[in-house]
């Protein structure tokens, strides 16, 4: 059912998303980045869940790993606990109205960042507390956005309009 | 059709899997390092792609930069260089006597005479990594015989040590992060401590100074190279306070870094020799010569 041509539009998603984790930015501005990444990949599992799934995510957080400079397998545990819950509520949450759906993105990132807070803490360098969980809420705030475009770019590239 | 329902069962195995792959995966990478291999390969054929990518607005804003310089402005800062040089070729005469001293009377004492390093240049590419984190990326990798633990240096001073290779890109790991520590030793009195990052790129600590140590502000502090990752007597900071708390068993030192670390764009990779007792003693290849590489390591 054109399922190419959807995947043509998911991993640019994903590599754009991975880019803008390495835009340079001006020294306060990197503790605010919002993830990205966590978010297009909230976003994929969201709308594919039979396609996108944890092991999907789980790649792509090794890429996040990787590109990071993190402990391989760090941010993947985070994102395969984040498209898990996805995975089994989507159905629920696709009903939510944006507003609604924030604020699950806010906790699911949330989550996310503690535990790549947990593994820095286990191997003894955590980084100190007072900016750390900010990205998560700019990335909450900026979801509505994230959502309409990817959604507007998933429908100008795919078949099927049902979500 | 999509179908209403997904499988239950199989998305939570495969979730548990996964979580137990990454903790599997976790410890083999931070405890053992078994996955540098597969951390370079992917870094090589998946990620340098981006990041070159992300490097290229900077590179042509320098590149621009350049090419409209006036021919004056080139010609003056030829000369400027010029002359640089030349007092620099100075102070190597200098140097390569002393070094010849050096190994003459180290040969007298049985000492262990020490080999000359080599360096090659690289560029820190401009993309962010982790903010809480000190590192950055460099242009050189496998292919240039960069090795894991081969320190780095800027004009100024020890900046780091390489902990990731890729085939064409390495990552560094800066003296200010906080997993970093490096053996230094106090020019002036000779004390040898530890100094280890703080996450702050203007600010190191060394650790276990007793009350009594023979410390003022402003001394400078060294690499010492023991522990053979360091080359020794590179500048490594300068202390800038030293508090006695009458109720601890140490003294809070601190020291600012001299290496320029969150500026620097052109860094110097180090080769160096652990000292081998049985070098000739007759010609010493103590000049920094760009590019060359020791035969053993």
């Amino acid at each position: 059912m054109h399922a190419k041509s959807r995947f043509k539009v998911v991993l640019p998603t994903m590599v754009f998303a991975l880019m803008l984790h390495m835009l340079p930015l001006p020294g306060w501005l990197t503790y605010v980045r919002p993830e990205f990444v966590t978010l297009v990949v909230m976003y994929w599992v969201l709308a594919m869940p039979e396609k996108i799934g944890v092991t999907i995510a789980w790649c792509v957080g090794l890429l996040l790993d990787v590109t990071q400079g993190a402990i391989l397998g760090q941010h993947a545990l985070g994102l395969v606990i984040v498209a898990y819950i996805l995975q089994l509520e989507y159905q629920r949450i696709r009903v939510f109205s944006l507003v609604q759906q924030a604020l699950v993105v806010f906790v699911l990132l949330l989550i996310k960042q503690i535990m790549v807070l947990w593994v820095y803490g286990l191997v003894g360098h955590a980084p100190s507390l007072q900016l750390y969980f900010l990205p998560s809420l700019i990335g909450a705030i900026i979801w509505p956005w994230v959502y309409l475009f990817l959604r507007n770019l998933r429908r100008k590239f795919s078949v099927s309009h049902d979500f | 059709m999509q179908p209403l329902f997904l499988q239950g069962p199989s998305v939570t195995l495969r979730a548990i899997l996964l979580v137990a792959v990454s903790i599997v995966v976790m410890v083999a990478d931070h405890r053992w390092h078994h996955l540098e291999t597969v951390r370079g390969n992917i870094e090589t054929y998946l990620i340098y792609p981006l990041r070159y990518t992300i490097n290229l607005p900077s590179q042509f804003i320098q590149w621009s930069d350049e090419s409209l310089t006036t021919r004056q402005d080139l010609l003056a800062e030829k000369h400027r260089l010029e002359e640089q040089q030349l007092r620099a070729r100075v102070n190597l005469q200098k140097l390569s006597v002393l070094e010849k001293e050096n190994a003459r009377l180290r040969e007298m004492l049985s000492a262990q005479i020490k080999v000359g390093e080599m360096v090659l240049v690289a560029e820190i590419l401009s993309i962010d990594l982790d903010p809480y984190k000190q590192q950055v990326i460099l242009n050189k990798g496998r292919k240039n015989e960069v090795y894991i633990g081969q320190s780095i240096i800027d004009a100024h001073g020890v900046m780091g040590q390489i902990i990731h290779l890729g085939e064409y890109s390495s990552t560094a790991l800066l003296v200010s992060d906080p997993s970093h520590a490096i053996p230094v030793q106090v020019n002036r009195s000779g004390l040898r401590s530890t100094a280890f990052g703080t996450g702050n790129s203007q600010l190191l600590e060394l650790r276990y100074i007793p009350h009594n140590a023979d410390l003022k502000i402003g001394d400078q502090i060294f690499s010492s190279g023991l522990g053979g990752r360091f080359p020794p007597n590179y500048p490594v900071g300068r202390i800038v306070s030293i508090e006695r708390p009458a109720g601890e068993s140490f003294s809070t030192v601190l020291a600012e870094p001299v290496a320029h670390l969150d500026r620097s764009r052109e860094v110097l990779l180090v080769w160096h020799n652990p000292p081998v007792k049985d070098v000739l003693m007759g010609e010493q290849k103590s000049v920094i010569t760009e590019g060359e590489k020791p035969d053993a390591r």
